[in-house]
């Protein structure tokens, strides 16, 4: 089942090492790039254990795309329902990723979830409570309990904050809005990364025994998505790059509920606790159509199922006025809206002149998170690549082909931590010192900087439009192969223009440079997601297949690893690993 | 003041080639840096419902000058980075209509407060490091986890945790923006944060010499600008600096309280 692609080479000749231009060199024994809640947990961790920690991220602190999640963190302390616990969380976890997640992740993440809870309230952070004073949880989508510990509609935001606030007394450097565009090897083992400072341009190379990607996720390849700008797959592709093992590419979260109207909101992501708190979803002939579609968990089936509904509906010719579907909370009275869900109170009567507690909300699907990611191993998040770890949402396994809400925020804490910890146990026991090779650093020089010796080219903003049209059109929430095929030629196509970027102006905080390196990195995941989305024939979780609407359960049993052969890209179905009899009576529930 | 001549030209077009109905176009003036200075830009953008300032400079950075610098990251209002001067006011990029200004040029400047990088893009990195003069919040050593809070202790702190760190209150902030001491106060966003940290029911630091002393809270007249400015509506001036500014007083000013600490040494 092998696919081989010939991914077309940059013109000219390649670079000589004499021609490599000045940069910065930093030396450290663990290098985190991104510092939204997977990278800050796993700089936490790694610092605690002595050894020397820098961060990198593309934005500021504290505004990673973490600040975005909204409604909760998934953990059972069974403080609202009693009955709960690991194992049912564990169940929940894995019914809802359709049995495909690593399960050995998913019992870690339901285990370990409650102590990260109560590690971010010791560091500072704020829940809403019981009335008892215990911390709150609400009902999510596919948990069978309420489970989600959150603050109002702004878990996120809290989240990050508090590990923002606690690692800056850490003994961390931090390196904001630096971009990472290489990772560098010693023979097979890490050595460090390569990139930019954004505002002046200037090269910077960090020499480190250890590597975390904790960079995110992939959404802004898709033009209706709920992902902050920073969601271009950098580190997804800057891992196969090296040479190590993406998994499960194929599965790509449409969360159900996004803005629809007015235009310049279109995507922006309209939190699942609004169902949660009890929202109904109704067509333009006011029919809750979830009781149809799924009976028993209605309005919080889980998001594949609620995203296809809403969808379904539209194409049925029953969609709302801008079409969308319409979501509805006004009964449960102004003042509750108002304290649970305050951000989209405003979110809607700033950016809609829609009054959520009089009226109902437009809401359709909007691409929202990467299932699928760098392969790691579940207890200490190490990739293929000696030396380099993954964790968050770069990262493959936890959630299979479909991921429950208010699972993320609990990955990102749990297998944060786990791979910090690792990495610094890394650095511990491979003292050895690495060497860097230049020419790698000239090649990486030289790709940064053709579009701006280059001129006038390609535009990276339409190269970036133009992939996002593909996926929109070949690779969204319903395919085919037909689809899928044409999705791919088109990807290689542009791949081709996109080595005629032209970028004007100089280094200095250039967005237009910047985009032109982004297009590379999001090209290449395009093409990972399309190439696993063609050998995956069946339906499953987020990948909807009409050519193929059944499950497989041959296909049941494995996992697509994607990885780089020569300039090519082959797929390769790898078994999952199948947990034993106790974890498997858990699902039969 | 300078145009860019395309800029009328490209914006005719994509008007022809996006629909039949006439769009309406905006004219911004957008500052533009250069060695050592600026100018305002006009550009003409085709307005579509609901477009916010930050929609109107994607445009322009994807069709007339991809070189355009603006911080941005969520355009959804939860993440604090699109901050600017839009026709004077400091406000969110990604929060603001066009249909705001319906019929006015509008003007997008960088926040004054904080040193140029580029065009928009101010650096920003000396709020960071007052960030971190703040000792860390510290509970008792023996708390036994998990704790018990109510929810009125969640519900009182909760509008100081809503902050984005957009700094729009920093930058209007007289005591930073016009008499620059910023050796000599933290600004308003920390004024919050200790607001946060010293009324959160577990935290054991004794704040208030810092407060006066490092954080300079007395430095504050009180103006309530950056209650204006606030894209969460916090109430900063009234819940947060006041009540420092009490806090201090009490514990600085109040005869009894100076005299026992005379006596005590």
């Amino acid at each position: 089942m092998d696919i081989v692609s010939n991914a077309p080479r940059p013109d000219g000749p390649a670079p000589q090492v004499g021609d490599v231009e000045p940069y910065q060199t930093l030396d450290y024994d663990v290098l985190v790039i991104g510092a939204g809640g997977a990278g800050l947990r796993a700089a936490i961790e790694a610092a605690s254990a002595g050894v020397r920690v820098a961060v990198v991220s593309k934005s500021l602190l504290g505004k990673a795309h973490t600040v975005m999640a909204e409604g909760g963190m998934a953990a059972a302390l069974a403080n609202v329902h009693p009955d709960d616990s690991w194992e049912v969380h564990y169940g929940d976890t894995m019914r809802g990723g359709q049995r495909i997640n690593q399960y050995r992740m998913a019992e870690l993440h339901a285990k370990e979830a409650p102590d990260r809870v109560y590690e971010l309230e010791r560091w500072g952070a704020l829940f809403d409570r019981t009335p008892d004073g215990r911390i709150m949880q609400r009902a999510f989508g596919a948990h069978t309990y309420n489970r989600l510990c959150h603050v109002g509609d702004r878990t996120g935001l809290e989240l990050i904050r508090t590990l923002q606030d606690r690692a800056v007394h850490a003994g961390i450097d931090f390196f904001m809005e630096t971009t990472m565009t290489r990772l560098l090897k010693d023979g097979d083992r890490v050595a460090g990364a390569f990139g930019y400072r954004r505002a002046d341009g200037s090269f910077m190379l960090f020499r480190s025994k250890a590597v975390v990607l904790a960079s995110g996720g992939w959404g802004r390849i898709y033009r209706v998505t709920s992902n902050s700008w920073e969601s271009t797959g950098d580190g997804v592709a800057m891992a196969f790059e090296a040479g190590a093992e993406l998994m499960d590419a194929e599965f790509v979260q449409f969360h159900p509920t996004g803005m629809v109207w007015p235009p310049g909101v279109r995507g922006i992501l309209v939190t699942e606790a609004v169902r949660g708190e009890g929202g109904y979803l109704y067509n333009s002939e006011h029919k809750r159509f979830m009781l149809e579609y799924d009976p028993k968990k209605k309005e919080l089936s889980s998001r594949d199922v609620v995203a296809r509904s809403i969808y379904k509906e539209v194409q049925a010719g029953r969609g709302s006025q801008h079409g969308g579907a319409y979501l509805d909370i006004t009964h449960r009275g102004a003042d509750y809206i108002k304290r649970k869900l305050p951000s989209m109170h405003e979110q809607f009567l700033t950016l809609a002149d829609v009054d959520i507690t009089k009226e109902p909300m437009e809401v359709a699907p909007t691409v929202h998170y990467a299932m699928g990611g760098v392969r790691v191993e579940p207890e200490t998040e190490a990739t293929t690549i000696p030396g380099l770890f993954a964790a968050g949402e770069v990262a493959a396994g936890l959630h299979g082909s479909n991921r429950l809400g208010g699972n993320s925020l609990t990955d990102l804490l749990v297998f944060g931590r786990r791979a910090g910890m690792a990495a610094a146990q890394f650095v511990q026991s491979h003292a050895e010192s690495l060497r860097i090779d230049e020419t790698d650093i000239a090649l990486e020089q030289d790709l940064l900087l053709r579009p701006l010796r280059r001129g006038e080219g390609e535009n990276p903003y339409a190269v970036h439009e133009a992939l996002q049209n593909i996926m929109a059109e070949q690779v969204g929430i319903k395919r085919d192969e037909d689809g899928l095929r044409q999705g791919l030629s088109s990807i290689q196509e542009l791949r081709v223009r996109s080595m005629n970027i032209g970028v004007r102006g100089d280094r200095i905080f250039n967005p237009g440079w910047h985009m032109a390196r982004d297009d590379i990195f999001m090209l290449t995941v395009a093409e990972a997601i399309t190439r696993a989305a063609i050998e995956r024939r069946e339906s499953r979780g987020a990948h909807w297949r009409i050519d193929f609407p059944e499950q497989d359960s041959e296909l049941g049993r494995v996992n697509f690893v994607v990885r780089k052969r020569g300039d090519g890209m082959e797929v390769e179905p790898v078994p999952t690993p199948q947990p034993g009899v106790q974890l498997r009576e858990l699902l039969n529930v | 003041m300078s145009s860019k001549a395309t800029n009328a030209t490209v914006a005719a077009e994509a008007s022809d080639a996006s629909s039949d109905t006439a769009i309406e176009e905006t004219v911004f003036r957008v500052f533009r840096s250069s060695d050592g200075g600026g100018e305002m830009v006009e550009y003409r953008v085709p307005a579509v419902p609901g477009m916010v300032v930050l929609d109107a400079m994607h445009w322009i950075q994807a069709h007339v000058d991809g070189d355009l610098a603006v911080r941005w990251n969520c355009k959804a209002a939860k993440c604090g980075s699109c901050s600017a001067e839009i026709n004077g006011m400091p406000r969110l990029m990604c929060k603001t209509r066009l249909d705001a200004f319906e019929g006015q040029e509008i003007w997008v400047q960088p926040m004054r407060t904080f040193p140029l990088i580029k065009d928009l893009v101010t650096d920003v990195q000396w709020n960071y490091e007052v960030n971190r003069e703040i000792p860390a919040f510290t509970p008792p050593s023996d708390a036994e986890s998990p704790w018990i809070i109510h929810q009125e202790d969640v519900s009182r702190l909760y509008e100081f945790r809503k902050c984005i760190e957009c700094f729009l209150c920093q930058d209007v902030c007289h005591v930073l923006r016009d008499k620059d001491q910023k050796s000599r106060y933290y600004g308003p966003r920390f004024m919050v944060r200790e607001a946060y940290l010293s009324m959160h029911p577990m935290d054991t630091v004794d704040r208030t010499r810092g407060i006066k002393e490092d954080a300079g809270v007395s430095r504050c007249n009180i103006t309530k600008c950056c209650t204006d400015v606030c894209p969460e509506h916090i109430h900063i001036t009234d819940n947060a600096i006041i009540p420092l500014k009490e806090r201090v007083v009490d514990e600085y000013y109040d005869p009894i309280l100076w005299l026992k600490r005379k006596l005590s040494g």
